[in-house]
């Protein structure tokens, strides 16, 4: 595998079938290609390693979900794209810094990617709400719903695991997990 | 499949009667396309008709799409993370040139070495500060002094206008010259006044002296170090009630630029001295206190300063000693406020202050005359 990326490097095009793909090489592949470009501007503009890890990996979900969702038109390179939204967040958060003056040296060149961000933005507002409210949510009920819902466990399953008498009883609990979650959900 | 799945083509009424959860399971079956295909069909048909229902199962979509989005994101941060840890950072750094200047190496290095030699440097310089007496506050003071006059013989040899207060005392009491002299000005016709408390501090015994030259014994009903204030009150038989008090305290802020003159004691009799407003605040920022460009000196502390009007703004208290024309006077709204806060039970009864002003259409010499009546000089002895 390694080999063939070494002997032909793939396209934009090739890379963006293989996150639609869920390619596990596609991923790790771009990460290692433009890691280096992410990192140079932030700790040319006053961050550190760990900031750029954060904004870096952050700009990688975006395009992700917006290939996915398939929105990505190539109208510019991968490269500039992933390089855009990371200088986009990194003033941001230079902006709550207090840095006034934010002037960023680039070290590339950008296009305007403010839609995706607010897009994700939401969504991560959206995933922070329920990471939360799974939290206050308690025990046994997070196991449950987080068994049924995010791995996708057979109620058969569940009813073995807590010990329900059958079936019916854990899916009632579940039911009552779930309204209690839902509350939680939109109270925050 | 369970068998009830396959016979239960279920229909609105038995849909009706079912219970929250079963509705639940139901939903989440259609939309696990887990329904059998006439069931399916039947579901589809019932949606359409029922907006409500439709409504319910929409919202639920969402719901479970954040569920899952949430698995997925935590899973795909997972990933990235693992990725991220196969990066070798100072590889990269080095193959982008990026090199840390030596400064910042030796500080990662040996940041623990240098975070104990520089305390152990503050440690010395401070004990070292500390023996020396640099915190000790005669030595700061020597940018502030209270205007407090001494009236020990040396200080007085010193200046050509030598007078010999028993000498001149036309007072009904003959007493020995007091060691430390200042400025008060009267609050009520039954003789309180305020002075600035640096003059009163330290005092065994407190006199006042009218400009006729009569001393009152005087008691200390109240003191403000914050403020640096001290009511007085005359306690001695001989004192008569003076007339209304002519002025009154400015309630509101007085303007930069403005003129003022204050009436002090810096001698044995009293001296005029004029100026204006040229800071709001005082020494050191202090906001209890205007900065004003007035000659003033030893002596002057306590005295009043008035505005054109004849409106109290402040009190003298001090005066910057290197800077030129920097006299420092309480703010007439924190005078009043001390007065204010003066406990009943200290006071005996409460000092009401005159809130009539009659000097308003005087001129400045005729102000002064009324003025100089109920400005006091205050003798301490210690």
């Amino acid at each position: 595998m390694s080999l063939k990326i070494k002997s032909s490097v793939p396209t934009d095009s090739e890379d963006i079938l293989g996150i639609l793909n869920n390619s596990p090489d596609t991923l790790k592949r771009i990460y290692k290609v433009y890691f280096p470009m992410v990192l140079q501007m932030v700790l040319n503009n006053s961050g550190s390693e760990a900031d750029a890890k954060d904004i870096y990996q952050e700009s990688i979900i975006i395009l992700y979900s917006k290939v996915k969702a398939g929105n990505f038109e190539l109208t510019s390179k991968l490269k500039t794209y992933i390089y855009s939204v990371c200088r986009r967040i990194w003033l941001k958060k230079l902006n709550q810094r207090g840095n006034k003056e934010c002037e960023l040296k680039d070290v590339h060149d950008f296009l305007s990617v403010e839609n995706d961000l607010e897009i994700h933005e939401m969504r991560d507002l959206q995933f922070s709400k329920m990471e939360e409210s799974l939290l206050m949510l308690g025990e046994p009920c997070r196991t449950i719903i987080q068994d049924f819902y995010m791995q996708n466990k057979s109620m058969q399953e569940i009813c073995d695991k807590f010990g329900y008498t059958n079936p019916e009883n854990a899916k009632t609990q579940k039911y009552k997990c779930l309204q209690r979650l839902k509350k939680l959900f939109f109270q925050l | 499949m369970p068998a009830t799945v396959k016979k239960a083509v279920f229909s609105a009424v038995n849909f009706k009667k079912m219970t929250e959860p079963e509705l639940l399971d139901l939903i989440e079956r259609h939309l696990n396309n887990a329904l059998s295909t006439p069931e399916q069909v039947e579901f589809e048909r019932m949606r359409k008709n029922d907006l409500q229902l439709n409504k319910r199962i929409t919202e639920h979509q969402q719901f479970l799409k954040y569920l899952s989005g949430l698995n997925d994101r935590l899973a795909f941060e997972k990933k990235l993370n693992d990725i991220h840890n196969e990066i070798d950072i100072d590889e990269v750094k080095t193959a982008l040139g990026i090199r840390e200047s030596k400064i910042i190496t030796l500080w990662r290095n040996h940041h623990s070495k240098i975070s104990v030699a520089a305390s152990i440097a503050i440690f010395a310089v401070m004990t070292t500060l500390f023996f020396t007496g640099y915190f000790n506050n005669r030595n700061q003071q020597s940018h502030y002094n209270a205007l407090r006059r001494e009236l020990g013989n040396v200080k007085r040899s010193q200046t050509a206008l030598i007078r010999d207060i028993n000498n001149n005392n036309s007072s009904k009491q003959l007493i020995s010259p007091g060691s430390f002299g200042g400025t008060g000005f009267v609050l009520t016709a039954t003789g309180d006044l305020v002075t600035a408390l640096h003059v009163i501090s330290g005092a065994d015994s407190v006199y006042v002296q009218d400009a006729s030259g009569n001393s009152y014994k005087t008691k200390t009903v109240y003191t403000n170090p914050d403020c640096d204030v001290a009511i007085l009150r005359i306690v001695d038989t001989t004192f008569k009630t003076l007339s209304p008090i002519p002025y009154a305290f400015k309630k509101s802020k007085a303007d930069l630029g403005e003129d003022v003159f204050t009436l002090g004691y810096p001698k044995d009799s009293v001296v005029f001295g004029r100026g204006y407003l040229s800071s709001f605040t005082g020494f050191d920022n202090d906001s209890l206190a205007y900065q004003v460009a007035i000659p003033v000196n030893e002596g002057n502390s306590g005295g009043p300063l008035l505005d054109n009007f004849g409106n109290i703004i402040g009190m003298i208290k001090g005066k910057q000693t290197q800077v030129d024309g920097a006299a420092f006077a309480t703010k007439s709204n924190y005078l009043m406020k001390a007065i204010q806060n003066i406990p009943a039970d200290s006071a005996g009864k409460k000092i009401i202050l005159n809130s009539k002003n009659n000097m308003g259409k005087l001129n400045r010499s005729q102000q002064i005359k009324k003025l100089q009546n109920y400005v006091f000089m205050v003798k301490v002895y210690n």
